[in-house]
């Protein structure tokens, strides 16, 4: 076993606990910090595969921006534990029969029917990061650069959507 | 030397994590964090089909994804804040009415 095989396993690892761990913890603020060790293992495996700069962006946008968001919210809404659901009892074993059942499929056709030949980035096709930055800016500024400044109008309009969304009516209430 | 197979399966793991938090949980934020969790799931694919084929296209889609995600997540969280503060409670059982 290569260590780069060793080390894809421990991530793996790592990334599919915390993902339970979120998924399991009674108390949110227990299942935000877990799913942060997840987004950092996923951001480790960019870098297995040659994407520094996505690398960078999940760790300053997902565990950085979106957690922080994440974890005030949960501050200021409270971490009480919800009372169990008696709505539909027979909800849970089903959900998780039909997810193993869904995780066998997806498994089974990406791997057999949608699988591109051949390996992902060889360790000695060391990866240049400034090459990589340059060649990604290139391609962002020139044929991708609608869907750029679409995605700038998106951000703000999500700014000002929040914004109006808890903004206190005048009078109201 | 790994093959593409291990992240696709891992891949796929990782967004049944998601799909099984949006199902058996009742708590509207971490229905949401499995959301994001669903999301990387798939961005993970995107970039290792990428690294396959030596392109740069995917880690510019990923790059869209987070953007759009950032801005799903400043929306949604201020969505729940607001039923938060009409219904306050924030068990998706509850939210079963469609006014407000």
């Amino acid at each position: 076993m290569t260590l780069d095989l060793a080390l894809f396993l421990l991530l793996a690892l790592i990334a599919i606990a915390s993902a339970l761990g979120m998924l399991l913890s009674k108390n949110a603020v227990y299942s935000a910090l877990y799913l942060v060790l997840n987004f950092v293992t996923v951001a480790v495996f960019y870098l297995l595969l040659g994407a520094p700069f996505i690398a960078m962006a999940q760790i300053t946008v997902y565990a950085g921006a979106i957690m922080v968001l994440f974890l005030f919210v949960i501050m200021l809404l409270g971490t009480d534990e919800l009372p169990k659901s008696q709505v539909l009892p027979w909800q849970r074993p089903l959900a998780i029969v039909l997810s193993v059942l869904l995780a066998a499929e997806a498994t089974f056709l990406l791997v057999t029917k949608a699988r591109p030949a051949g390996n992902v980035l060889q360790p000695d096709e060391s990866v240049n990061t400034m090459e990589n930055l340059r060649q990604l800016g290139m391609l962002l500024f020139t044929d991708y650069l609608l869907p750029f400044e679409v995605v700038s109008i998106l951000l703000l309009v999500a700014m000002v959507g929040a914004i109006i969304l808890t903004k206190k009516e005048k009078g109201a209430r | 030397m790994i093959p593409v197979d291990y992240y696709i399966i891992l891949s796929a793991i990782l967004f049944v994590i998601g799909v099984l938090g949006v199902l058996i949980r009742r708590n509207a934020l971490i229905i949401f964090m499995s959301i994001e969790l669903m999301l990387n799931a798939a961005n993970l694919a995107i970039v290792a089909f990428g690294s396959v084929i030596k392109s740069f296209d995917g880690q510019i889609f990923v790059f869209f994804v987070i953007a759009v995600a950032a801005a799903e997540v400043a929306v949604g969280l201020a969505l729940i804040v607001e039923i938060f503060k009409s219904k306050r409670s924030i068990d998706v059982d509850q939210m079963s009415s469609l006014k407000g």
